[in-house]
C-alpha cells in the first residue's frame, strides 16, 4: 500500500513538473503511433471504401482476410517485422531494425486492416438508394467515392481512433522492433513495462496516467461520433 | 479531416527523423545485449554519453545472452555485450566475433527469505544450492536462455544436481520481475547484485549468500565479424568497444549507482583479464 | 410539340422475369407526363430506365440522339426519389450538390440553390444542418436540388409518397407553380390520381410493368383502355352489358334487365363489352327529376360509407352502382342503407371497354 501511495505521489509531480523522460515516450509515442494511424487511414479508407462499394468474385474471402487482421496478436506482427528489417531479412538494405520506422511499419499492420474493415462496413452501411441519387445528380465512380467517404467520415473516424487506440496501448510489436532505446524508440507502453520491472513505480504510474488519459480521448472522440444524428 | 492527417503526416515523419546529422558514414550502431544491462539503467547512462562523446548513435536491443549472441551469429548487429563467457567463446570459434574485450563484472547473490527456511546463510554457493534442492524449497529460475539463466544452470551442474520438481519454477522473465516473484513466493533465486540494489526497497528477500569466486559475472563486448557479415558497421562497433574499455567510461561505470544505493552496481575491469577477475 | 426523350424497347429484367416492358414511350418537350399504376407496377424502374440509372436492353434517345454517355446524360437531366436522401451536411450544401458535381464554382453555386430553395417555398432553411429537417422540408429541399442544376427533363419519384396530406398538398402546389413557370419537361410517378390530375398533361397508366395507356389525362380518367386501368383510375362501377341496338347518336345496352342509352359507341365486333361509369357523374335523388339525363333508374342503398372527402353510396338498381357524394349532400337528403332512392346519369357518363384486353 505504501509502494502504491508512493508511485502515485511520484507519478503526480512527475506529471506536474513535465520530467523529461516521461515527455520524451509521450511524444515518442504520439508521433509513432499518429504516424501509424494517419498512413492507415491515407491508404486503408480507399481500400475499404473500394471494398464496401465494389462486387467481385473473392471479395468475401477478402473482407474476412481484413478481418482476420483486425485480431493480429501484436507479437505474430512484431516478430515478422522482425524478421524482414533485419539485416539478415529481405528489407535489411533499410537498416529499420530499433528505429521508429520500424515500429510505424509494424504499427501500420497492426491499425490498417482495422480501418480498412470499419472503413468497407461505413460505406456499406450508407443507403444504396444515396448511390442511385449520386449518379442520378450527375456523379462519376470517383467522385461517388469521394462524396460516401466524407458522408461516412464519422464512422471512418472511429475507424481511424480504433486503430489509434489499438497501436498507441500496444506494447509486443514495438518492443520487438523498436528495441525500446531511451529517447528515440521508448513509447509509453515500452517505458512502462521497463520502468515496472526496474521497480520504478512512479515513473511508471505517470506514464500510465497519460496512456489513460490518451484512450479515454480516443474513446470520447468515438462515443462523439456515434451520437450525432444523421438526415432523412 | 483530410487536411488535418497530411499535417499530421508531416509532423510524424520530422519527429521520425534522428535529431541531429553526423558526420560519419554510418552513425548507426546496432546493439545486442542483455536485459540485465538494460534493467540496470546503465545501457542508458552509457547510451547517452556514447552518443555525446562520440559522432556514433547507439541503437540498442535489450533481450536475454543467448539471443543476443544468435542476432550477432546471424550479422543482425554490429556489436554485442552479454556475459556467458563459454558461450561466447564458442561464439569465437564458430568466427562471428572480431575483438572480444573484457569491460566489466558485478556479481551475483543468492537471496532467499529471511527465515531461510533451507539454511543457506553463510554457506558457500555450491553447498548452498545442494541445501535447497535437499529441502526442496522453492527456487525461481530466470529460465530465459539469458545471461543470468546460464550462469545460474552453470553452478547447478557443478554442484552436480540437476534440478527438477515441482519446487524448481522457471519464471521466463527479467530479472526485476523475477525477483517481484520471488518475495512473494518466499523462495530463492539467483540475481545480478545490480538488479537487486536496484528492488531492494519493494521486496522482501535477503541476501544469503555472497562474495563467493564462483559468482562472479563478466561482461565482454564483442564485436561482430565484418569479415564473415560484410554489412556490420564495423567503424561504428570498434568505436562502441574502444568507447567501453576508454578511461572515461570506466570510471563512470564504478561511478554509477553509488550516489543512490551507497555501493557501486559494476567493477570496470578494462585491461585485465579473465582470470584476475575471478 | 416534339419529343425530348424516346425511348424503344426498354426491357429491365430482374430475377429473370421481364419488370418493365415498354414497347415504345415518347416524352414531349415541356409536358409533364404522369406514370401512374399501382404499387409494384414497375414505376419506379421504368424511370429510373428512362434517367439511365439502371441497365436496360432498348434504345434511349435524347434530342434525336442515342445516349452512350450515361454520366453526361444524367448532368442534362434530374431525379428527386421517394425519400429525400440528403447528404449529411448543411441544406445549402446540399441543393448544391449536382452544381458541385459539374464543377460550377461556389459562389455561383450557392447563388442558384439558394433560389432553387426560396422557388419551393423553403428559402429560409439554407443555413439549417440537413439532419435537423422535417419530413416534408427535406423533400422540399431534395425537390430544390434537383430544379437548382437547371435540368432539360426532371424525373419525380412519388417524391411526396411520405408526407401527410396538407403538407403534400401545399409542396404539390409548390412544386406545379415551379415546374409551370419555367415549363419544365417533368415526368412524375405517382399512385395518386389526384396528384396525377393536378400536375400532369399527360398520364401513361402502367400495371405489371407494361404501359396500357398513355394520354392526356382527363381521357384516361374518362375513357380508361381497359378494366384493369378503369380500375385503378377510379372507375368503380365496370359492368358487363350487351350491345342491343345502336344509331348514329346513341348506343342501347342492356345490363340485366335495364337498358342503358350512352353516347359512347361500342369497340368495332364488341357485342359485349365492359361499361364504365365513373361514380362521380351518378346523381342520387329521392324522386325522379325532369332532367335532360338519358339514363334513369329506381333502386334501393345497400350501404353508405364515408371514404375521405366524400361518400359512396352502393346501390342496387337491378345492377350494383356505385354513387359518390358529399358528406353535405349525404346530410342533406338522409342517406340510410334500405331507402329507396332514384340514380340518374348522362348518355355521355357511360364509356365502353373491350371485354379482353388486347395486346
Amino acid at each position: 500500500m505504501d509502494l502504491i501511495l508512493q508511485g502515485l505521489g511520484e507519478a503526480a509531480s512527475r506529471l506536474v513538473s513535465l520530467d523529461p523522460d516521461v515527455r520524451e515516450a509521450t511524444s515518442a509515442a504520439l508521433a509513432v503511433s499518429g504516424i501509424a494511424t494517419a498512413l492507415s487511414v491515407a491508404t486503408g479508407v480507399p481500400a475499404g471504401a473500394w471494398l464496401g462499394l465494389s462486387r467481385f468474385r473473392g471479395r468475401k474471402l477478402l473482407l474476412s482476410l481484413v478481418n482476420t487482421g483486425m485480431g493480429l496478436p501484436p507479437v505474430v506482427v512484431g516478430l515478422f517485422v522482425a524478421v524482414l528489417v533485419w539485416r539478415s531479412g529481405p528489407f535489411g538494405g533499410l537498416d529499420w531494425y530499433c528505429t521508429r520506422q520500424a515500429m510505424v511499419a509494424a504499427q501500420y499492420l497492426l491499425a490498417a486492416p482495422t480501418v480498412v474493415g470499419l472503413t468497407a462496413i461505413a460505406i456499406q452501411a450508407i443507403d444504396p438508394m444515396l448511390h442511385l441519387q449520386l449518379s442520378a445528380l450527375g456523379a462519376t465512380r470517383i467522385q461517388m467515392l469521394g462524396i460516401l467517404v466524407r458522408e461516412a467520415r464519422l464512422p471512418i473516424l472511429t475507424a481511424a481512433m480504433a486503430g489509434f487506440g489499438a497501436v498507441i496501448s500496444e506494447i509486443g510489436a514495438s518492443l520487438m522492433v523498436g528495441c525500446n532505446i531511451k529517447g528515440d524508440t521508448r513509447i509509453l507502453t515500452t517505458a512502462i513495462a521497463l520502468d515496472t520491472s526496474k521497480g520504478e513505480f512512479g515513473s511508471a504510474f505517470a506514464l500510465a496516467f497519460i496512456l489513460l488519459l490518451l484512450v479515454f480521448a480516443v474513446n470520447a472522440v468515438t462515443t462523439w461520433a456515434q451520437q450525432r444524428r444523421r438526415p432523412l | 479531416m483530410i487536411r488535418a492527417f497530411v499535417l499530421l503526416l508531416i509532423c510524424a515523419l520530422v519527429a521520425c527523423d534522428p535529431p541531429a546529422q553526423r558526420s560519419v558514414d554510418r552513425p548507426e550502431v546496432l546493439l545486442a545485449t542483455t536485459t540485465s544491462f538494460q534493467d540496470s539503467g546503465l545501457l542508458d547512462v552509457l547510451s547517452a554519453d556514447f552518443q555525446k562523446r562520440t559522432p556514433y548513435r547507439l541503437r540498442a536491443t535489450a533481450v536475454g545472452t543467448g539471443a543476443a549472441l544468435a542476432i550477432g551469429a546471424r550479422g543482425d548487429a554490429d556489436v554485442v555485450f552479454v556475459h556467458a563467457p563459454n558461450e561466447e567463446l564458442a561464439y569465437m570459434q564458430q568466427g562471428n566475433g572480431d575483438r572480444r574485450l573484457l569491460v566489466m563484472h558485478n556479481d551475483f547473490v543468492l537471496v532467499g527469505p529471511p527465515a531461510d527456511p533451507a539454511h543457506v546463510r553463510g554457506k558457500n554457493v555450491f553447498d548452498a544450492l545442494r541445501a535447497i534442492a535437499a529441502s526442496q524449497a522453492t527456487f525461481i529460475s530466470r529460465g530465459d536462455k539469458s545471461g543470468t539463466d546460464i550462469f545460474e544452470k552453470n553452478l547447478w551442474k557443478q554442484t552436480g544436481i540437476a534440478p527438477a520438481g515441482s519446487w524448481y519454477v522457471e519464471a521466463a522473465t527479467g530479472m526485476g520481475q523475477t525477483l517481484t516473484i520471488t518475495s512473494e513466493k518466499r523462495a530463492y533465486t539467483l540475481s545480478d547484485r545490480g538488479t537487486f540494489l536496484v528492488r531492494q526497497g519493494q521486496i522482501e528477500v535477503q541476501i544469503l549468500v555472497q562474495r563467493d569466486p564462483p559468482l562472479i559475472n563478466v561482461y565482454h563486448v564483442i564485436t561482430v565479424n565484418p569479415r564473415k557479415f560484410p554489412k556490420v558497421n564495423a567503424a561504428g562497433a570498434n568505436a562502441f568497444a574502444d568507447y567501453l574499455v576508454s578511461a572515461e567510461t570506466q570510471r563512470l561505470i564504478a561511478s554509477f549507482g553509488v550516489e543512490k544505493y551507497g555501493e557501486p552496481l559494476f567493477f570496470p575491469d578494462a585491461g585485465k583479464s579473465d582470470a584476475d577477475v575471478r | 410539340m416534339a419529343a425530348i426523350i424516346e425511348a424503344t424497347d426498354l426491357i429491365v429484367s430482374r430475377g429473370g422475369r421481364e419488370v418493365v416492358h415498354v414497347p415504345r414511350i415518347d416524352i414531349e418537350e415541356g409536358e409533364t407526363l404522369a406514370l401512374l399504376g399501382p404499387n409494384g407496377a414497375g414505376k419506379s424502374t421504368l424511370v429510373f430506365a428512362l434517367a439511365s440509372l439502371l441497365p436496360a436492353s432498348g434504345e434511349l434517345r435524347f434530342r434525336g440522339e442515342v445516349v452512350r454517355d450515361h454520366v453526361a446524360y444524367r448532368r442534362r437531366i434530374a431525379v428527386a426519389f421517394q425519400r429525400p436522401l440528403l447528404l449529411d451536411r448543411s441544406v445549402l450544401d446540399n441543393v448544391a450538390l449536382g452544381l458541385e458535381l459539374r464543377g460550377v464554382p461556389r459562389l455561383e453555386r450557392e447563388r442558384r440553390a439558394q433560389e432553387a430553395l426560396t422557388r419551393i417555398g423553403v428559402g429560409n432553411l439554407g443555413r439549417r444542418p440537413a439532419w435537423a429537417l422535417s419530413g416534408g422540408e427535406a423533400q422540399r429541399v431534395s425537390i430544390a436540388r434537383s430544379l437548382a442544376v437547371r435540368p432539360e427533363v426532371l424525373f419525380l419519384d412519388e417524391p411526396f409518397g411520405g408526407l401527410d396530406a396538407p403538407t403534400r398538398e401545399s409542396a404539390i402546389a409548390d412544386l406545379g407553380n415551379a415546374v409551370r413557370v419555367d415549363g419544365l419537361t417533368t415526368v412524375l410517378v405517382t399512385h395518386d390520381r389526384d396528384e396525377a390530375l393536378s400536375l400532369a398533361d399527360r398520364v401513361a397508366v402502367l400495371i405489371d410493368g407494361r404501359v396500357r395507356q398513355a394520354d392526356r389525362a382527363e381521357i384516361v380518367f374518362a375513357m380508361p383502355a381497359d378494366p384493369d386501368v378503369a380500375a385503378f383510375v377510379g372507375v368503380e362501377n365496370i359492368l358487363p352489358a350487351r350491345v342491343a341496338s345502336s344509331d348514329d347518336e346513341l348506343t342501347h345496352l342492356e345490363l340485366g334487365q335495364r337498358v342503358l342509352e350512352v353516347t359512347a359507341t361500342a369497340p368495332p365486333g364488341e357485342e359485349f363489352p365492359l361499361v364504365g361509369i365513373p361514380p362521380d357523374d351518378v346523381i342520387i335523388a329521392r324522386v325522379a327529376p325532369a332532367t335532360s339525363a338519358r339514363n334513369t333508374f329506381e333502386g334501393r342503398i345497400v350501404r353508405v360509407e364515408p371514404i375521405g372527402r366524400r361518400v359512396r353510396v352502393v346501390l342496387d338498381c337491378g345492377f350494383p352502382l356505385v354513387a359518390h357524394v358529399t358528406h353535405r349532400s349525404a346530410r342533406e337528403l338522409g342517406l340510410h342503407a334500405g331507402d329507396d332512392i332514384v340514380a340518374s346519369f348522362k348518355a355521355t357518363v357511360p364509356h365502353l371497354l373491350p371485354r379482353h384486353r388486347r395486346n
